[in-house]
């Protein structure tokens, strides 16, 4: 019985569909060109190109929504333009007043109970996409993600993978045959922040001393763009976020990498004694020697990474040494200073860091 | 008799030194003088929002572009916004409210004319406060800054640790004091419309407006003294080691998204509710015919009124709330549909079968009923709280918020402009000059703010200062900036208009569009004591009744 309600609803918005595209061809091409959920039209960062349950399920939803809130738009906008044309005062008037009609109780049920009936429908599409994705619980074989907020970075934490990373985000697949979905929790070292990568699911907040949670479970390979979605301060449009959705084989491969501790490699001594003896150390944390500060970014296996400054920058030698000299003039208002090394010391750091792989 | 004794009370007047007359207009207490007062102060905020806005747009016309800092363009939307709310759009209304209010009710001021003067002067030197930042917001960021948390100023980035300096006090403050002025408009339209309607003019027989207005009060009383509290409680924080937002020390951010959000939702209303008031007056008129289902319409006010009370979370749902809570608020966001939807379709209903006149006011209240219904339409996509889930914070909601305040609010206040002009002035505008304003704008608003919804369906959050080339942005961005320059020239002609009309602009006389209600009996501008005899009613359209005294009014209602 349930599955013939679905077949139902299912023809009801396939003939909904329709309809909209009919009478609306501006308005139907939108919602038939966003409906394509694979390819990533327009823009990577799509939020009608869905590749996760979350964001999946709000699509769909999605769909009817506009569907419905398209059919009232064409019934009230045709209305209203009838009575603009046919209403208009003619040109050669009687100089009559037309007949005064003060209300009617009938006409005025009838357009009150309609959108009654219409909101119930929407409310239970929403509950019950709510109660799908926000109750939810983490099956055994699920990833778990620490994510923290910082004016203007993001620090990923693997609690029970020993894993510590920045800005760039690992996660498996999750096919049909190895279901592996990814529960994030989501915390803020400072202000307000939001985790929104539009393909793999809807925002939330990372607010401080509230921990908040979600999940993902991209069922294709790739790398899915997003950024903070909260305002959090000046460099807030810098906050960028990279999610690389890896195959179950990458990501062991690239746990088993991250959770190894630096390889100190004698010919970047010379920058590394630099690293340590200036303020670097108090900020960032190179597994396996003294930097363990936390305020910025893990260092550990900086040279893994695309991406400097929370995906503001590619990560080339040229990039790093401005990045050290002067963060301002990639990202104006970032918390790292300026610190004003020598040509040579500069170009030690710089040498020293690259060997962080 | 009357009339002449007037005009010759003008002529001396006009011999005055301008000092005293300046003085006049000073320490005025007169309703009508307040409610312009409101009007031009609230003009010419609007001017530096509009800069502010036009600084936005170019910045973001192209990803990577280096037009303002970062930090500046922090300031940018702070102040657009802060601005736009709090000293454009709420004492343009108040404005209006002061001015019509006791014309409409058959009174000769306000009740309480020496509140209605301290609630102006608060709420205009809470706007120069504001405003003064830009010069003596400085500490230790250095001289002359602006606050730059965003207009609902999310804890914890007001706190000392983050908001360093002074501008974050600048704003507090300045919005303590409109806030006080606020609340004392508010009481006044209360006290005015309950105890000071003429005789005859039951509550039943009020014009829309005083109805409408009566319920914007209310909720002003409700909505800003949280917003009140709250920035009390911030000023605790920042000043006398209070906890209550600072999260360092165990305090709650999601309690200050309560407080300003049960302020913040029904602040819509209280904006949206005078815009209908408009439109309830004006479609009318235009459209030759009484208002379709009065009584209906002030059920549905109220039913707004109450429900607006109860929906403030909605701009909460991706803050980690229950799913229980998400869940109420959709029913409750939803709900507010059906009395939003009711009175779209009372309007059109008083439409149907009249003989409509497209003078410029109609015309900007067409506009408005279509941009209103597609503005309800995107509110009722992300009443839907998984779809706001990808839609909040994005530049969808930038677009349907200006689709509401812009395309809601401000079509119907540029149609109250040019409806009672006549009257305030005692000339007509110059009709063309009007629909050139109207096209305009209309043209513009359209460019910018349809266009505005594509980035956020394509995943552009609010409040970046710039962007990524490669996110399918760039278009719409150039789109929405380019549309910006048509709303300036529609507001330039619009200045322009007014500024004409009031020295040249032929002379309207009392009634010049055959309308309905007492202010239209009244002389134009009406003398300072407003009515000579104070009127009495049998109907809502007193004017009606004596143009057609065969076919009366009071006979149907």
């Amino acid at each position: 019985m349930n599955g013939q309600r679905k077949v139902t609803n299912a023809r009801v918005v396939r003939s909904l569909d329709t309809l909209a595209r009919l009478v609306l061809p501006f308005c139907g091409s939108v919602v038939g060109g966003f409906a394509a959920p694979a390819v990533p039209w327009l823009s990577p960062t799509n939020i009608f190109a869905p590749v996760s349950t979350p964001a999946q399920s709000i699509f769909d939803l999605s769909r009817f929504v506009l569907m419905v809130t398209a059919s009232i738009f064409v019934v009230v906008f045709g209305l209203l333009a009838y009575a603009v044309v046919k209403f208009r005062k003619k040109r050669v008037s009687d100089g009559r007043e037309p007949a005064q009609v003060y209300g009617s109780t009938q006409v005025e049920l009838a357009w009150t109970v309609i959108p009654i009936l219409i909101v119930v429908v929407l409310f239970l599409a929403a509950a019950r996409v709510i109660a799908s994705i926000q109750n939810a619980s983490p099956p055994r074989n699920a990833v778990e993600v620490t994510v923290i907020g910082h004016q203007f970075w993001w620090e990923y934490r693997y609690p029970s993978l020993h894993v510590v990373t920045a800005n760039e985000l690992h996660i498996p697949v999750s096919d049909a045959e190895h279901p592996a979905p990814t529960f994030l929790t989501l915390l803020s070292a400072d202000t307000d922040h939001s985790f929104w990568v539009p393909r793999l699911a809807g925002k939330t907040d990372l607010i401080p001393n509230h921990p908040n949670s979600m999940w993902v479970d991209p069922h294709e390979i790739g790398l899915y763009l997003g950024q903070c979605a909260q305002y959090c301060g000046t460099q807030h449009a810098k906050m960028l976020l990279r999610v690389y959705v890896d195959s179950r084989e990458d990501f062991d491969r690239w746990i088993q990498e991250q959770s190894r501790p630096a390889r100190v490699s004698a010919a970047a001594s010379e920058g590394q004694t630099i690293f340590e003896r200036t303020a670097c150390i108090n900020c960032h944390t190179v597994a396996g020697t003294v930097a363990n500060g936390r305020f910025g970014p893990d260092l550990t296996h900086l040279m893994s990474r695309d991406t400097i400054a929370s995906g503001a920058a590619p990560n080339t030698p040229e990039n790093l040494r401005r990045w050290i000299q002067d963060p301002g003039t990639i990202k104006p208002g970032s918390k790292m200073p300026a610190m004003g090394l020598s040509g040579p010391d500069l170009m030690a750091v710089t040498s020293y860091l690259e060997t962080l792989h | 008799m009357s009339t002449q004794s007037i005009a010759w009370a003008k002529t001396e007047v006009s011999r005055r030194p301008l000092v005293e007359k300046l003085h006049e207009w000073v320490t005025t207490v007169d309703h009508k003088r307040l409610g312009i007062l409101y009007i031009l102060y609230a003009l010419l905020f609007l001017a530096f929002g509009g800069v502010e806005a036009t600084i936005i747009r170019i910045q973001l016309i192209r990803p990577h572009n280096s037009f303002v800092s970062p930090q500046v363009f922090n300031r940018m939307f702070t102040m657009h916004g802060t601005t736009m709310i709090f000293f454009v759009a709420m004492p343009i209304l108040f404005g209006f409210a002061n001015y019509l209010i006791p014309l409409m009710i058959g009174a000769r001021d306000m009740a309480f004319p020496r509140l209605n003067a301290f609630s102006f002067w608060m709420t205009a030197f809470g706007g120069f406060l504001l405003y003064f930042s830009f010069v003596g917001g400085d500490g230790l960021y250095g001289a002359g800054n602006a606050p730059d948390v965003g207009w609902f100023a999310y804890a914890p980035l007001t706190s000392q640790t983050f908001s360093r300096g002074h501008s974050t006090d600048f704003w507090i403050l300045s919005l303590l004091v409109s806030g006080f002025g606020s609340i004392g408009t508010a009481i006044n339209i209360i006290a005015t419309i309950l105890c000071m309607r003429c005789k005859g003019m039951t509550l039943g027989k009020m014009p829309l407006l005083a109805w409408l207005n009566l319920v914007m009060a209310g909720l002003v009383v409700l909505a800003v003294s949280p917003l009140t509290a709250a920035q009390l409680m911030l000023l605790v924080d920042r000043y006398l080691g209070g906890h209550f937002f600072d999260t360092q020390a165990g305090g709650s951010a999601v309690i200050w998204m309560h407080f300003f959000w049960i302020f913040g939702h029904p602040e819509v209303y209280v904006l949206v509710i005078p815009a209908f008031a408009f439109a309830s007056e004006i479609i009318p008129v235009f459209s030759r015919k009484a208002i379709f289902g009065y009584p209906v319409m002030v059920a549905a006010t109220i039913c707004i009124g109450f429900i607006g009370m109860s929906v403030w979370a909605h701009h909460m749902f991706t803050v980690g709330m229950s799913s229980a809570a998400n869940t109420f608020f959709v029913l409750s966001t939803m709900a507010i549909a059906v009395p939003t939807g009711i009175k779209i379709f009372n309007w059109l209903a008083t439409m149907w079968g009249g003989q409509i006149d497209f003078k410029t006011p109609m015309l900007f209240c067409a506009a408005f009923l279509f941009q209103f219904l597609v503005a309800g339409l995107t509110g009722v996509m992300m009443s839907a709280a998984p779809f706001d889930w990808q839609l909040g914070n994005s530049y969808f909601v930038v677009a349907h918020f200006h689709y509401v305040i812009l395309g809601g609010i401000f079509f119907t206040l540029f149609a109250a402009f040019y409806y009672w002009f006549p009257k305030m002035s005692g000339r007509m505008y110059n009709e063309t000059l009007g629909k050139l304003h109207f096209w305009l704008f209309l043209i513009g608003f359209h460019l910018t703010f349809d266009f505005m919804h594509i980035p956020g369906i394509l995943g552009m959050p609010r409040r970046i200062y710039t962007y990524e080339p490669g996110r399918g942005w760039d278009i719409w961005n150039l789109i929405v900036t380019v549309g910006v320059f048509f709303q300036a020239a529609g507001v330039l002609v619009f200045i322009g208009n007014l500024l004409w009309s009031y020295w040249r602009g032929k002379v309207a006389g009392s009634d010049p569009w055959d309308a309905w209600t007492l202010e239209w009996s009244t002389p134009s501008p009406p003398p300072t004591y407003n009515f000579a005899t104070i009127p009495e009613v049998k109907s809502r359209r007193p004017l009606w009744d004596l143009k057609h005294p065969e076919d009366p009014d009071w006979q149907y209602e």
